[in-house]
Order: structure tokens, then sequence, then C-alpha cells
């Protein structure tokens, strides 16, 4: 337990610490500048671009992470499909879930490389007759990015919205159909509201994680192109590990917990409420 | 008045195999890409129209990687790596849980709210403090520097998953075993344990994903070749041979294979760890 608060809770202390002083690690004795680094930081227009490129990434992400987790969980627990195709969906259905960030990240390179399969479809199709890079255009780079991170997330709400509708009590449907309602009116009425605290939840968790992200971007785009795609924590990385300014690098390392900490205080009290139903 | 009815019925039982069937492919050809690409040569690749299948199945990237020894002991280090943090891991996890579930202690709320909050700290935001500490006692670039901070990660949540199992185990069982003549460490390993072997596959499956998939701590907190994982070597392969892709993607799915497997094998387990910090109460 002391291991635990001495690996978690010192090092939380330090990065405290090293954000208000001049020149962290590198220094043997550094000195105390109150909150320069912040404003240092918060003046540079890439940080600001980067709160702004994590937050559009991360809200896309989030919205379709349940948009698309909540349509296949709804299809793969629907009676109008037989059950042993839904059995063998379901498996395949979850497969983004089992890579690796990095080999996601390539695999998608390759996939949505100049020369590579998505543009040699298109083309064929004559819907483009120019070969579009992805991952290096500003136009396209944080829009492939965000769908590629889109599919690589969904399975975690698919898995948990399954098991949520299997919880919904039969009855609820019957007594509605008792009442006429349709369909939609089920879904709307019943299912929704039913599944909607694990809703929150995992989309709660799905921002703080989705916020955090690093090697998807790292593998893909590395923040590029004209940091179109810079994301709070390659921001961070690259003051820290290729410009060693670990003082400002620890101030927005101070940032992204900051936000993460607000988050998941919503979450603690989502789960305390949940808890005493 | 029924034949409306029906026609509706039927095109949403239609509307719903397309929508799977676009779902399968959304979800699917990536990964069969990936597969099919490491089967090809190179030029196959990038052929116009795209070819899904391989004219000739060919096994050339994978006997490449495994004649490269750099390459191999990428997939050596990530499961040595990954298998002492789970081992690390669950022995701490049954200690530490077993105390928490048979003994009463103060603060206890406090500590799960706590256990929670490890979950969402930014990783990105301990590596700086980590680099330092690392460097200051002289283990950066050395498997132990992974573990121990592998273990941090995994550790709290590892606790609060098996607190949970064994809570489920009744008190009556310590009891008798006390009544015995054993000691509560013989109740532990003799009953509890093997009773637990649902909880404690979980736990593991949870873990070995974990230190499997690190990327940030592996690429900072380790510098030489001998060191790197399976993450770290992809992403050096790909500053070097940017060009051999049926190579990457046959390291792809070399290392994508014991998550698959582990998938295959213990699906039940499997997406109770995967699912393992989602879904607490």
């Amino acid at each position: 337990m002391s291991l635990f608060f001495l690996l978690m809770l010192f090092p939380m202390v330090m990065v405290f610490r090293y954000s208000v002083l001049d020149g962290a690690i590198l220094k043997p004795s550094p000195e105390f500048v109150g909150l320069a680094n912040f404003r240092t930081i918060f003046s540079d227009p890439v940080f600001v671009q980067s709160i702004g490129n994590t937050l559009y990434f991360t809200v896309m992400s989030v919205v379709f992470h349940l948009l698309i987790g909540l349509l296949f969980a709804l299809m793969l627990n629907s009676n109008r499909v037989n059950h042993i195709l839904r059995a063998i969906l379901r498996v395949l259905f979850i497969l983004p879930w089992l890579f690796t960030a990095v080999i996601i990240a390539i695999v998608w390179r390759l996939i949505l490389d100049p020369n590579g399969v998505v543009n040699g479809y298109l083309i064929a199709l004559n819907i483009i007759d120019q070969k579009i890079e992805w991952f290096s255009s500003t136009a396209t780079a944080i829009h492939a990015l965000t769908f590629v991170n889109i599919w690589a997330g969904y399975p975690l709400y698919m898995v948990s919205l399954l098991a949520g509708l299997q919880g919904i009590p039969k009855e609820l449907y019957e007594a509605a159909s008792l009442d006429g309602a349709n369909g939609p009116n089920k879904l709307w009425f019943i299912t929704l509201p039913q599944l909607f605290p694990i809703i929150i939840s995992i989309a709660l968790l799905d921002f703080i994680w989705t916020m955090q992200v690093f090697p998807l971007v790292w593998m893909t785009t590395g923040g590029g192109p004209i940091n179109t795609t810079e994301m709070l924590s390659t921001y961070t990385y690259k003051l820290a590990f290729t410009r060693y300014q670990f003082s400002a690098a620890a101030a927005s390392a101070v940032v992204i917990f900051f936000f993460s900490m607000i988050l998941t205080y919503f979450y603690i009290m989502h789960q305390r409420r949940m808890r005493q139903r | 008045m029924d034949q409306p009815a029906r026609k509706k019925l039927d095109l949403a039982t239609i509307g719903v195999h397309l929508g799977l069937a676009v779902g399968l492919v959304f979800a699917g050809f990536p990964v069969l890409w990936m597969l099919f690409s490491s089967l090809k040569s190179n030029t196959e690749i990038f052929s116009l129209p795209p070819k899904i299948l391989p004219d000739v199945f060919s096994l050339s990237a994978y006997t490449s990687i495994f004649s490269d020894p750099v390459k191999v002991r990428f997939f050596i280090n990530s499961y040595f790596v990954a298998g002492t943090v789970t081992l690390l891991t669950l022995l701490l996890a049954t200690l530490a849980a077993y105390s928490f579930s048979r003994y009463r202690f103060r603060f206890k709320s406090t500590f799960n709210v706590l256990i929670i909050s490890t979950q969402t700290v930014p990783p990105i935001t301990l590596l700086i403090p980590y680099f330092g500490m690392v460097v200051a006692f002289k283990i950066f670039d050395t498997y132990f520097a992974l573990v121990l901070t592998y273990l941090v990660f995994t550790l709290p949540y590892a606790i609060l998953l098996m607190t949970g199992f064994l809570n489920t185990l009744p008190k009556e069982l310590d009891e008798a075993v006390l009544i015995d003549g054993g000691t509560s460490w013989t109740a532990l390993w003799r009953v509890l344990v093997p009773l637990s072997v649902p909880g404690i596959v979980a736990t593991a499956v949870y873990t070995f994903l974990l230190a499997w998939n690190e990327f940030l701590f592996a690429l900072t907190l380790t510098k030489s070749m001998e060191l790197r994982t399976v993450p770290i070597g992809i992403q050096l392969l790909m500053g070097q041979h940017a060009f051999e892709w049926n190579e990457m993607m046959a390291m792809s799915v070399l290392g994508s294979l014991p998550l698959l497997l582990l998938y295959l094998l213990a699906q039940r387990y499997f997406l109770a760890g995967m699912t393992a910090g989602s879904v607490t109460n």
C-alpha cells in the first residue's frame, strides 16, 4: 500500500512541483517561478490549437462510438436475425477491439496510403480522380485520424450495451405492446431510458480516455501536418522529450490532469447515484 | 389490413440484415486487409484496381521476421514483460484483496474513489516524474523500469476486481479452515484461490492486455534495441522499412496473436477483463 502511494501520489506531487519551477530535471537547483510556465504554454498558439484538436477528436469519437455501438448492439439483439448468425457476428463485430493502438495505426496507414486500397477503390469507382493524402493533407488529417479512432473504439459500447439490453425486463415491452406501442415507441420510451445510466458511465470514461490519446496519433500523423492533429498528449510529449522543456511540459501535463479529474469527479458522482438506486 | 403490416415487417428485417452486412465490412475489412497483405508481395498490395485475395499465398514475410533475431527479440520482450507483470499483479492483488475482503478497515470508500481515480490519471502526466525518478534511481533502460511502472497501472484495478470476487465467497469457508487448525494463509491459497479461478483469469487477461498494449512508457523508459517491446519495435521498423508493407503487416498479425487467442479461448473472461473499469459498481 505504501509502495502504491509512493508510486502514484508522490509522482503527482512531483509533476505539480516541476510545473512551478524553472528548468526542472535539467538544472541541479531549479528556482521557483510561480505560474510562469502556465503563462508560457497558454500563450503558445500550438498549445491552444492542440486543446481545440483534442476537443474535436474526443467529442466526435465519443458521439460516433455511442451511435455505432448502440446501433450494432440493437441489431445484434434483434430477434429478426437468426440466433446463430447473431452469435457469429457478435464475435466478428468485436474485432477492432483486439488490436493494439500501434497496430491499428499502421494497418490504417496502409489502407489510407495515397496508393492504398481506399483510394484505389474510390478511383476505380470514379468517385475521385486525384489520390487523396488522407493523413498528410491539412484538410483531411484530423478527420482521418478521428475516423480511425471511431473504428477502434465502438466495441466497448457495443459489448456493454448488449449486456444492458439483455438486462431490460421483458414485461416492460409486453406491457407497452398491450398499450399499442410500436417499435420506435418502445426504443424511445423503454430501451433508451433503461440504457441511459450505462451510456453515461461509458461515455464519461471514454471521454477521459480518448482525451489522453497518444500512440494512435504518434504513429499516424505525429501531430502534423502543420499541427493540425496536435493533441494535448503529443504536444506535452514533444515539449518534454524532444525539446527537453520539462517544466513547461509539466505545466501542460497538469492541465491534462486537471481536465481528467473534473470528468472523473462527474464519473464518480454518477457511479454513486447508480448505486443508491 | 394485414398485407401492409407484414410488408413493413419484412422491410425492417431486410434493413437489419443490410445494416449488419455494412457493419461486418466496416469491422472486418481492415483486419482482412492486414492478414492478406501479410501474405502478398509488396507490389501486389498496391495493385490497381485493388485485389483482396493474394494471387499466391506467400509466407516469406513471416520467415524473414523469424530469421531476424532483432525482430524475434521484440516478441520475447513483450511476452516476458507482460508475463512478469501479470504474475506479479496476480500475486500482489490476491494478497491485498484478501485483506480488504476479510478484514474491516477504515476509509474503505475513500479508497475505492482513489482506485477509480487511478484509472483516469493521464499516463502522460505520470510519465514526466517517472522519467525523472527512473533516471535518478539508475533503472533507465531496464526491464525493471517497465515492470514497476506497469504494476502501478495494473494493481489498483486488479485489487478492486479481486476484492469484488473474494467478497462473493462466504466467510464461513475461512472459518472452517481455521477450525480445522489451518491458518489464514492456508485458507487463502488452499480454499479461496482455487475457488476464484474465474476472477483470477479475468484479472490476468486485463493485466496482460494492459502490459502488452502499453506504448508511452515503453517508448520513453527504454532505449536499447534489446529491450524494445512489440509496439515500439513496429514503430522503429516503420521508420526503417517503411516500404516493406507485407513484413509490417506480418509483424502486426504476430503482435495481435496473443490477444486474438485469449479472446477465442476465454471469451467470457476476456470480455470481463476488457470491460473492467467501465462496469464498476
